[in-house]
Order: C-alpha cells, then structure tokens, then sequence
C-alpha cells in the first residue's frame, strides 16, 4: 500500500496541489490509526488529555477520504477508529442520563486518551530501542562473517524466504549495476527465460546450492539480472527449487526441490 | 591488567564463539575463585575502556564479549557487509510494546497499536527477535510472545533490566525528576550479576 501511495500520488500531482501540502507528505508515514491520531494532535497542538474529538474527527475523517481518492485499500483499522471517533462525538452531544449517577458517567474520550497516551509511550520506546548501535549495523564481533550455509541448515532448519526478502535481494543487484552503461546495439545474445532455466538447473546438477549473489556475479548487465530473477521466480513456482536464507538478512539460497526430496527418501 | 587471570579470560572471550557468560568463565576456570574471575572481568573491562582502542569488551546477553566501538561502523561495513537491514516504524513500535509488556499476545499488541500485527510479529519472529513463551490459559488459548536472545544480543543488551525504562524515555523530553521505576519481570535464570554484585564498584 505504501508504494502504491507514491504511485498515485505522482499521478494526480496537479489535482492535488492543495491536498499535497498538506497531507500526502505523511501518507507514507502513518503506521495505523493510533499514529495518524497523534500526528493530528499534534498538528493542532491540541493537549493530548483534552483534545477537541470534532476537530479530529473532521481531519481525520478528511485524511480516510484522501485515502480513498488516492484510490488506496483504506484498511480497516482506520475504519474502526472513524468509528470510534463518532461514538465518543455523539455520546458527548447526547444530554447524560439523569437516572444514572453522574460519577459513574465517564468522560467518553477517556478510553481513547490512555490508549493515545500508551501508544505514544511504545512509539517513543521504539525510537530509543531503534537508535541503539544495533550489533551487525554499527557494532561489530569478531567473527562477523556471513552466516554460512550449514549454520542455515543447522538445528532450527532453513528459514524459507519470504517473495519480500527475495525481491529485496533483487533491489540489492539492480542496485550495484553501474547506472551509466552504454547499450550495446550489437546483435547481442538475448537472454529467454528459459535459457535461463536451464541454465540454473544444469548448475544445481553440478552443486546441491547457489546462492544468488552468485548467479549473477560475472555479466552485471541489468537484463541478465531481470531475467534470472523471472527464471528463479518461475521456478520456484514449478516447484523445482527451494529458496531459503541465511539468518536475518544473509544471503539467500537455492537448492533443488527435487534432490532435496529424494535425500529424505533415502533416509528412510 | 596484569594479572594472569585476566589474561587467560582475555583468552577465552578472544576465541569464543559467542558471548561467553560469566558462569561459564568460572566453570571453564574451576581452578580459580569466582570473586577474582570477576574482578579480573571488571579489570578487563576498565582496561579495554580506558585504552580507548577500535573495540571494547562489553556484557550483553548475559555474557561477555568484544565488540567495536559504534563510531567506526562506517569503516568497518566497507569490507564486511551488513546484516541488518533498517527496521521499519511498526516493527520497532511492536518489537518495543513485546519487550516492555512480555509475555503478550497478539490481540493486545494490536489493542495497542490499533492495527494488525500479523505481518509484523511473524517477521520478528523469523529474524528470531521474538520467541513464542506459549499459550494463554484463556478462551482460544492465543499464542503468547516474548523476546529473544538474539532480541539482546543485537539490540547490545546486558540483560531486559538495562532497557531504558518508559519513565526515564518520557523523561527525555520532560524535566528530570526522581520517580519510582516499574521494573521488569525477569526470569529467574535469566538474572545474572549486576555490576553491583561485582566487588569495589
């Protein structure tokens, strides 16, 4: 949802101007309901123990229409807390019930406020936790190594990737492809999906693994790198290839669906 | 540091694999008492700290181990790549609401964050930041999380103890001013020596 965001946001640029300014910077941002509140709290300068729930509800209820404008998904967590804000809106305009004792009669915000306020504890809680020197960003050991395939394979089993991770590791490559190479208008030798298949399976006949750093390592061209990445994903599809990775963010892996099957046969 | 003793701990701390927990010090050095294993670790501390040097020997995780100093990492990561990608706002929001409120389940961090947490919790598990504890004994028995090893380990943690409290994070914008701290509930194995237990702090 978030690249669409950037998408859309391009698009309707002109139609938008005012919107723009105002709110799409942020649209990025908002990590759910409880955050977009904050943020408009905040704007308003409004104390957070006694906010103005009509303002609030009004731009907040702007930003869900935004949304939709922007043709994004609206989640329904912003639903729920839309909600939310209108129950406690019409509860504080209806008259309070005289029959009931009155120190019984909560202020309706009251529930949204500690919620506000222990959200905003987490938040600030996640930025320190965030800023620490994390070991393997800013801190270092000795044996700082790549974690090596038989450390993936060890006791707790290879992690099987996620298409997130993989595509991740795609950006990685594009990334380290020179931007100013020249096209070559030779009759080049282009590449098909399916050469590239091939291509991968004969190299998992040869060795069990690959890892994908390394299939792409000697011609660094940006098609090569797109069309393995097609190969690998429509392999993985056929289900000839297992991809999993290292821990965390180590590199990623690939082995043969099929030899990885009949080792297990054979074990028993 | 002179003492042989802390020379042979340099040792070991130097070959270890991963940290190496004062327990296991005493255990590997059976020979020698545990008060002076310890005062050498705090010798060896203070050593490596005061010669200001590319690496430090720090405690996290419940053990010992060296590590470099934070403000070299952009020389380092030119020759060693790094693992750790950024994390994103809501898996540092998440991953501080399990580590302050452990054990928790998913509907409770989610009543606190306002949205699902699915997405999130199942990635911090599977960068093995968050553990599942086990079940809630209520109505649909719902897994509960808690954070890991690894979770101390990376975040350079002595122990859940040495998380900056919610207090002393509110503090940081608001005036100083002495207040009783909520502390964590600790696993009783988990606890290990404080620098206080250490002698001559």
């Amino acid at each position: 949802m978030k690249a669409e965001a950037h998408g859309h946001r391009d698009e309707h640029l002109p139609l938008l101007d005012g919107f723009h300014e105002q709110y799409s910077v942020h649209l990025d941002k908002f990590d759910g309901p409880m955050d977009l509140l904050l943020h408009l709290i905040k704007k308003n300068e409004l104390d957070i123990c006694d906010i103005s729930i009509a303002v609030i509800t009004r731009q907040y209820l702007e930003f869900i229409k935004l949304m939709k404008d922007l043709n994004l998904e609206v989640a329904g967590d912003f639903l729920v807390m839309a909600a939310t804000l209108l129950l406690i809106k019409s509860r504080q305009l209806l008259p309070l019930d005289e029959q009931e004792e009155p120190e019984l009669e909560e202020d309706p915000r009251a529930e949204l406020v500690r919620r506000l306020l222990e959200y905003q504890q987490y938040k600030e809680a996640g930025m320190v936790i965030g800023a620490r020197a994390l070991l393997g960003r800013e801190v270092f050991v000795r044996n700082a190594s790549e974690p090596v395939l038989a450390a993936a394979q060890s006791a707790e089993g290879p992690l099987e990737v996620s298409l997130f991770e993989l595509v991740e590791a795609f950006r990685v490559l594009l990334q380290r492809i020179p931007l100013e190479s020249f096209h070559d208008v030779a009759p080049g030798d282009s590449l098909s999906i399916a050469d590239c298949i091939n291509e991968i399976l004969s190299l998992l006949q040869e060795q069990d693994t690959i890892q994908f750093d390394d299939l792409v390592r000697e011609e660094c061209t940006r098609e090569r790198i797109i069309v393995t990445f097609l190969a690998l994903l429509e392999l993985s599809r056929l289900k000839l290839i297992r991809i999993f990775q290292g821990n965390g963010h180590g590199s990623i892996w690939f082995v043969p669906a099929v030899a990885a099957d009949s080792s297990e046969v054979d074990l028993t | 540091m002179n003492s042989e003793l802390a020379s042979i701990i340099e040792s070991l701390i130097f070959t270890a694999e991963s940290a190496l927990s004062t327990d296991r010090i005493c255990e590997l050095l059976n020979e020698f008492d545990r008060e002076d294993i310890k005062a050498a670790l705090k010798d060896t501390v203070a050593y490596y700290h005061g010669r200001g040097g590319g690496f430090e020997l720090v405690e996290v995780a419940g053990g010992w181990q060296f590590r470099t100093r934070p403000a070299f990492h952009s020389y380092i990561t030119r020759h060693i790549k790094t693992r750790i990608a950024k994390f994103s706002q809501s898996a540092l929001e998440t991953l501080a609401i399990v580590a302050y409120r452990q054990p928790i389940t998913r509907a409770e961090v989610e009543h606190l964050r306002g949205v699902d947490c699915g997405g999130v919790l199942k990635s911090l598990l599977e960068k093995h930041l968050v553990r599942i504890l086990g079940k809630k004994d209520i109505p649909g028995r719902p897994l509960i999380y808690g954070t890991s090893k690894e979770f101390l380990e990376i975040f350079g943690l002595k122990d859940l103890k040495s998380l900056p409290t919610l207090r002393e994070i509110q503090a940081l914008d608001a005036v100083p001013q002495y207040e009783r701290q909520e502390e964590l509930q600790l696993e009783p194995e988990k606890a290990i020596p404080t620098e206080s237990d250490l002698p001559f702090v």
